[in-house]
């Protein structure tokens, strides 16, 4: 076959809603990107562990310990499902974390903002979770097999952690003038971080026709943004919050939410690595990983030696 | 014979704050699966810490909760031993901690599931389901660290060292405990011998002749438990009387 | 060549060198991988649920347990070495495959080569 039959071949495939599997032909384009998504997406479940699982040891209650617990466990499960399907395009566990380490490979922004109190917690639950949502759903019709597998699984466990974000709030919301306070400010903290999840504005994207004509992406970067604004209006008023932006307004005529201007300085500057906590988190993942290659190191040589042991008795 | 409110809250103590120390792992494990697993492990503490701090509440009467019981008690009433407020120090010291601490657990709970207690009988059986696992987990990892490399070899023995010192404690019988009708004392003999098999997996010796550290059950705690108490019940004392 | 995909979670984060490992070099000293199969408690058929890596099968299906299964009772686990695995190709196309190709991962190190091409 001609590499243009392969490539006829592969787009049939695609476009006959087929799954394209680890083995299958595809333009080395298509892999690395998807390594690289893939592995973005793993490593923002990872450090995401870490804003969240510093409130672990200090949540207010027994159930809120347990809970917070079982999400950021869920989060690493995540992590691990997407760096296992990102293996199946040939890279190995190591070198996509050194990619992480090194900061050739980025991962999501937002994990690069401080929880301060214990109120961010349900905010990153509820914003960061429900943005994640809004993609997720989506994902899981991509084009790569183990991804779609991936995002399939993820999805059926995500929602939980939405709804136990919203809930945490709910509580504080009607609580003393002290959680009140500390609802809203982490809502104030937390709304336009959450906006700049969806990325730069379309006008400023790369290769979106492209994306929109293969039906693989559904809907553009600022159609997701306007989704996700408009939800959040409703949703806040359950809290009897306000959403830190004096230009929100209905327009009857879009039937929308006009919303304020994203500091786009900011998004930019954060990605670049000179967010709140971008030189933490990496830090944090680095420490862990370092400290932990004699544990790595001492399991595979036990798993040696026992073997090397069996096939001695068994001679 | 019914269990003493003391007793379940030494019970639900040991295990909020061990599974207190083991969360302190999560994020920052040598390697993503055991992230997983000691953080599952860690969950399941809670949860038993949570099933036996509601029966004190019940037992305690008077509208207390399991959170009163956790966040509003302080370090002169936690009825812990200190084997379980050590910091986790590396993995090597976590896995053996977690081993010779679960041994134990296995050994009681399996007692435990047929007092007269019925209460303490329930929660005892669905318990040694998980401790069951605990062990297993566990004592893999103290043969793999200690017949793996050098290295490993070194930090188990280390951490050997440090922590045989506070394993008498869990067999020293406190009044409520016998008042309870358990007696610690019997469990030691099956409890060495449990140690010494996979000890000898691990081409390692248990201590002997070793001074036993104490206090834990009477309140006497080392200086770590009111660390850990500042930062875990640091929300509940600042606001006082709320909702979470 | 045309990207046939394109990340839409999280928007798109722009990259100067992002991630999209070359030529890959084979793992140095990650743990072997390892497939995970699980029927349920009420399953007839164990199904592929994903991978992980472990140093031995007793670990591989402690962590299948604890990342798959998320503690479910009654579950069956399998857990195969993916070296291990082969897989059957419905469209061959005979010549334009060696045999290694029959593994079911892209991973250079599912394939053993003679010892002289183990820089490829």
């Amino acid at each position: 076959m001609s590499v243009h039959d392969l490539e006829k071949h592969f787009q049939d495939t695609i476009d006959a809603e087929i799954k394209i599997e680890p083995l299958d032909w595809m333009p080395d384009a298509y892999r690395k990107t998807n390594i690289r998504q893939i592995s973005q997406h793993a490593h923002s479940e990872i450090v995401g562990m870490l804003p969240e699982g510093n409130w672990i040891s200090r949540a207010p209650s027994l159930k809120r310990k347990a809970i917070l617990l079982a999400k950021v466990q869920d989060e690493a499960g995540h992590g691990l499902y997407l760096y296992s399907a990102c293996e199946t395009l040939g890279t190995s566990r190591e070198e996509t974390i050194n990619d992480l380490h090194s900061g050739r490979a980025k991962y999501s922004s937002i994990f690069n903002y401080p929880t301060l109190t214990w109120a961010d917690i349900g905010t990153v639950g509820w914003l960061v979770d429900g943005a994640a949502i809004m993609n997720q759903v989506m994902l899981t019709r991509t084009s790569y097999g183990p991804y779609a597998r991936a995002m399939v699984r993820i999805c059926k466990e995500e929602s939980f952690h939405q709804r136990q974000g919203f809930e945490s709030l709910l509580v504080l919301s009607k609580g003393s003038e002290a959680q009140r306070a500390m609802c809203q400010d982490a809502i104030n903290r937390w709304w336009w971080p959450a906006l700049m999840m969806f990325g730069p504005r379309d006008s400023e994207s790369t290769n979106s026709d492209q994306s929109m004509k293969w039906k693989i992406k559904r809907k553009t970067n600022d159609e997701l943004r306007q989704q996700f604004v408009d939800m959040c209006v409703e949703q806040v008023k359950l809290l009897g919050m306000t959403l830190p932006d004096p230009n929100l307004k209905w327009n009857e005529e879009t039937k929308h939410y006009d919303f304020g201007e994203i500091d786009w300085n900011e998004f930019w500057q954060v990605v670049k690595g000179n967010g709140p906590c971008n030189l933490e988190r990496l830090q944090a993942r680095k420490k862990a990983w370092e400290e932990g290659a004699w544990v790595r190191e001492a399991a595979a040589a036990h798993a040696a030696k026992k073997q090397k042991r069996a096939d001695a008795n068994a001679a | 014979m019914k269990a003493t409110l003391d007793y379940i809250l030494h019970l639900a103590d040991n295990a909020l704050i061990l599974g207190q120390r083991n969360a302190e792992w999560c994020g920052h494990g040598p390697v993503l699966e055991q992230d997983i697993a000691i953080s599952n492990i860690s969950l399941d503490l809670i949860g038993q810490a949570r099933s036996f701090y509601q029966y004190a509440a019940e037992l305690k009467g008077s509208g207390t909760t399991e959170d009163d019981l956790a966040y509003l008690r302080d370090e002169r009433q936690f009825r812990n031993i200190l084997l379980v407020e050590q910091p986790k120090g590396d993995w090597a010291f976590t896995t053996l901690r977690q081993f010779l601490f679960s041994s134990y657990q296995q050994l009681l709970f399996q007692k435990l599931t047929t007092h007269d207690d019925e209460r303490l009988a329930a929660i005892s059986e669905k318990t040694l389901k998980e401790v069951n696992y605990h062990v297993r987990w566990s004592s893999e990892w103290v043969i793999r660290l200690g017949d793996g490399t050098e290295e490993s070899r070194s930090r188990i023995l280390s951490a050997l060292a440090s922590i045989w010192t506070f394993t008498g404690e869990m067999f020293m019988p406190e009044s409520f405990e016998t008042t309870s009708g358990i007696v610690v004392t019997d469990l030691e003999t099956a409890w060495k011998e449990k140690i010494k098999t996979s000890f000898a997996e691990a081409n390692i010796d248990a201590p002997e002749n070793t001074f036993m550290r104490s206090g834990g059950k009477k309140g006497i705690h080392s200086e770590h438990l009111g660390f850990i108490l500042a930062e875990m019940q640091y929300l509940q004392r600042s606001y006082p009387g709320c909702e979470w | 060549m045309k990207s046939y995909i394109r990340l839409f979670f999280y928007g798109d984060i722009p990259g100067q060198e992002t991630g999209g490992a070359p030529a890959p070099q084979g793992p140095k000293n990650d743990w072997p991988l390892w497939e995970v199969f699980i029927r349920s408690k009420q399953g007839l058929d164990h199904k592929h649920v994903g991978s992980l890596h472990a140093t031995d099968a007793q670990m591989a299906i402690e962590n299948a347990r604890d990342v798959y299964t998320r503690r479910q009772e009654g579950v069956s686990i399998w857990v195969v070495k993916s070296q291990d695995i082969h897989a059957s190709r419905p469209e061959e196309s005979g010549e334009l495959y060696d045999p290694a190709a029959d593994k079911i991962y892209r991973h250079p190190t599912f394939y053993d080569l003679p010892d002289e091409i183990n820089h490829m």
